[in-house]
């Protein structure tokens, strides 16, 4: 090829055109789904280091993975590779059958050994699983034909729970050992509905649908994930057609891309807002906790700032959950936070202080709600200074016991257990806990091992009404999560927040 | 010989700027609040759960054996293992760093053309509303800070006419028949234009993002080298020569008037490798900036090492390049 300065030019300019005239457009039919997703994927590995224990990634893992258990949109467990599930009747032995038919990516069967040692893998120390303590409560693991059958060590009554939540997946025991940690994160393969076609740490991952799927073929073929963490851009995707779907964006942008040329839907997810209360200073008084809880416009500050979007709670059990309990309401009562306050000697021209800490940008408005919360507090006598930190510092004093007495917090339970939102959040003892009343240690103690299920539930919401009566937290309000996708496709939403592909179809 | 001698002594002192500046970073982010096995810590971790994590990634030791531990491993070429991504921080720093220097150069290359050019019409049409059009235009490109005008951009080229790529280096679905990370030289080098095509289509906004503001200084600065040089002896004496007045400016005074602009432009270099932290996160360009904002967020203290201590390299390599190239330009310099 001889190449001079003009053909060059004339070259490069033809280049750039096909370039830009092959940008993708809204109009077309979709082949393709192009997702912009507000988070990048460090890690392949479901199971071990921090990613593992990411909800916000979690999304990626199911679209490859299999998880013990499937866990539907609305949060409630069905069959998955294992197809059932259960204690034997003296509590010292769980058992769970394996669904026969199912290959890995690359083509070998799915066996019991592999849910055996997968869950023998996670229950050893040195393999780096941050919830061994789970996993740790089996042990023996062992393959009985169809069946995989572990002792109890301890009786935990949220084991199958956890095969459906954070680093409850399914890895290839014959492939892992073959090609090691390093090989399995070059390559990885899983049963899930997707298969890794191509990977670019920080940009994209490529994935094509498994045909071989046991829940059946997606619908999409081949399924483009941009890790698009900033929300200006991610918009600009979806409105230029770049990509198909995307998340996580401000409401305001939202209701003005929905309904116009892009569809959009926003359905509430199981994160939570929260005001961690940190039994210190004057937050050992009871009329100040009070005070400050009946003190705020819940669904004033949702229809406000978060423009609708947004469920007030009051416990912090959202609707999906398993002890969701309606019937426990804290009112937004400002006559009787003054009045309150007033009994402990504090008023308007002498408010009772302390500090409040908050993210800035991590969730939606956080600092915005804080300062609306600060400003409704004035209103009655609390006089609250901000401090914003980073996350990253909330999870160092939250464990140390060394948050301010009142610190801004979202908190995520895509498993829907009490034990895993009012359980770990207020139990004294858990270093996710910040408040530390002997009476609630009381309350929370038995719970953990209860074996009746039913009897499990009534007591964690005996153990929210006590919260709430007392205020020993404030709880704000569940998120909703807004999704912005072409007309050409329908979006099924997940109430774990997890946007998966596989639950997205052709218009 | 005196030059080889300065190349040493400054060699001497980068090692000694890269030492101290390990050390500090080493301290520093595990003094911070924030530590990674808090950030990883799941509901139900126990006192015991936290020790044995903390194990599992040497951050038991003091600061000082992990210091001893992480310097040791340096010296043999081993900057430890991403805690996040679990994998050496060495292959992942380079692996990221050339999609950067691409980014960069291109964005030198934009700012010097757009500022030369801005610069050599403004002296050549001196004293004309053109003239003061430039002066206003370099205000503005001065004034609004890179990660605003890649906002402008995105709006503009992104979603208004939508002629570039919004996110990303390459096209996923394109097949990269690459042997290294250099991907728009190699694309040149292969003549893949088609590839080259779609490259650049995914670089120009944020390299024009970057280019914008350090267009303006070279701008600035090159167009009142000019105007001083403009009226120097030697200049006058080419006039009355005869030669035209854009043969005086190009040929007379540019040569001059760009050293200063050069030492401006390798001091700039470095703060464009800075600006790319910002650009490639708003582009999601998978670049060495990008990954260095996940690292801080997930506390991912081997990467967030490895990052600083090449920046580092890249900053004072870059100085000393430029040093030793105004040395060799500058006759006065190079035979002190």
């Amino acid at each position: 090829m001889n190449l001079n300065r003009r053909s060059l030019l004339q070259l490069s300019t033809a280049a750039i055109a096909l370039g830009v005239t092959g940008l993708p457009a809204r109009a077309q039919a979709i082949d393709e789904l192009v997702i912009a997703y507000n988070v990048t994927l460090p890690s392949w590995d479901p199971t071990v280091g921090p990613s593992a224990v990411n909800p916000t990634i979690q999304g990626f893992y199911q679209s490859v993975f299999d998880q013990y258990i499937l866990q539907q949109p609305d949060l409630k467990p069905a069959p998955g590779l294992l197809t059932e599930w259960g204690w034997s009747d003296d509590k010292k032995q769980v058992w769970m059958t394996v669904r026969e038919g199912v290959t890995w990516h690359d083509g070998s069967p799915f066996t019991a050994e592999d849910v055996a040692w997968s869950l023998a893998r996670v229950a050893k120390p040195e393999t780096g699983s941050p919830i061994q303590f789970v996993w740790g409560t089996l042990a023996n693991h062992r393959v009985e034909g169809n069946k995989v059958i572990a002792d109890v060590v301890q009786f935990d009554p949220t084991i199958f729970k956890w095969m459906y939540f954070l680093t409850g997946y399914v890895l290839p025991k014959a492939y892992y050992e073959r090609v090691g940690a390093e090989g399995f994160e070059a390559a990885p393969i899983g049963t899930g509905p997707y298969m890794v076609e191509k990977f670019e740490r920080n940009a994209f991952v490529r994935l094509k649908a498994n045909a071989n799927y046991w829940g059946g073929k997606p619908d999409f073929d081949t399924v483009t994930i941009k890790f698009v963490p900033d929300a200006a851009a991610r918009v600009a995707e979806v409105e230029s057609g770049n990509s198909h779907v995307t998340l996580e964006m401000p409401y305001e942008e939202y209701d003005r891309l929905k309904g116009g040329p892009l569809a959009g839907i926003a359905a509430p997810i199981s994160d939570i807002g929260m005001i961690f209360l940190n039994d210190i200073d004057v937050m050992t008084d009871p009329n100040v906790r009070m005070a400050a809880a009946h003190a705020i416009d819940k669904q004033t500050i949702i229809d406000r700032l978060l423009s609708g979007y947004g469920v007030k709670i009051d416990t912090l059990q959202t609707p999906e959950y398993d002890a969701y309990d309606a019937s426990i309401q804290v009112a937004y009562d400002p006559a009787k936070a003054t009045e309150l306050l007033a009994a402990s000697g504090y008023s308007v021209d002498n408010p009772v202080k302390f500090k409040i800490q908050t993210t800035k940008g991590f969730k939606p408005k956080d600092y915005e709600v804080i300062q609306a919360i600060v400003g409704l507090w004035r209103k009655v006598g609390i006089e609250a200074e901000i401090e914003v930190y980073e996350i990253a510092k909330h999870y160092e004093l939250r464990g140390a016991d060394q948050l301010a007495p009142a610190a801004f917090y979202n908190w995520g339970n895509s498993v829907g257990d009490p034990t895993t939102s009012t359980g770990f959040a207020m139990f004294g003892p858990s270093p996710h806990s910040v408040w530390d009343g002997e009476d609630l240690i009381g309350k929370i103690g038995p719970l953990w091992g209860e074996a009746d299920e039913a009897k499990r539930i009534e007591g964690w919401k005996a153990v929210d009404r006590f919260v709430a009566e007392n205020a020993l937290v404030i709880p704000l309000m569940q998120y909703v999560q807004p999704i912005l996708h072409a007309p050409g496709v329908v979006v099924t939403p997940h109430a774990s927040g997890a946007l998966l592909p596989h639950l997205m179809k052709r218009a | 010989m005196r030059l080889l001698q300065s190349v040493l002594v400054r060699l001497a002192t980068t090692a000694v700027t890269l030492f101290g500046l390990a050390v500090i970073v080493f301290v520093v982010i595990r003094v911070v609040p924030g530590n990674p096995v808090a950030m990883m810590l799941p509901p139900g971790a126990t006192e015991a759960d936290v020790a044995r994590l903390s194990a599992l990634y040497g951050l038991d030791k003091s600061i000082f054996q992990q210091f001893l531990i992480w310097a040791g491993g340096v010296l043999q070429g081993d900057f430890g293992t991403s805690i996040t991504a679990r994998q050496p921080v060495l292959e992942l720093v380079l692996g990221r760093l050339p999609a950067t220097l691409e980014l960069s150069i291109m964005a030198l290359i934009i700012a010097i053309v757009i500022g030369g050019l801005a610069a050599l019409t403004g002296t050549r049409l001196r004293g004309t509303r053109v003239e003061g059009g430039i002066d206003v235009a370099n205000g503005v490109a001065l004034s609004v800070p890179d990660f605003l005008w890649g906002l402008v951009l995105i709006l503009l080229f992104g979603v208004l006419m939508p002629v570039f790529h919004i996110s990303g280096r390459v096209t996923p679905s394109l097949e990269l028949p690459f042997v290294t990370e250099f991907y728009l030289f190699e694309s040149v080098v292969r003549l893949r234009f088609d590839l080259w095509s779609d490259i650049v289509a995914h670089m120009f906004m944020p390299a024009l993002a970057l280019a914008i503001p350090l267009s303006a200084i070279i701008g600035q600065l090159l167009k009142q080298s000019l105007k001083e040089t403009m009226h120097l002896d030697y200049v006058t004496l080419s006039r009355t020569k005869g030669y035209g007045e854009t043969h005086v400016i190009l040929r007379e005074a540019l040569p001059n008037a760009a050293l200063p602009t050069l030492t401006l432009v390798g001091v700039q270099f470095t703060f464009l490798i800075g600006g790319t932290v910002i650009i490639e996160r708003l582009f999601s360009y998978e670049g060495l900036g990008n990954m260095a904002i996940d690292a801080v967020i997930n506390r991912d203290l081997p990467l967030i090492q490895g990052i600083v201590i090449l920046f580092a390299v890249i900053f004072t390599g870059v100085n000393l390049f430029v040093d030793m190239m105004y040395a060799a330009l500058n006759p006065r310099l190079r035979h002190a």
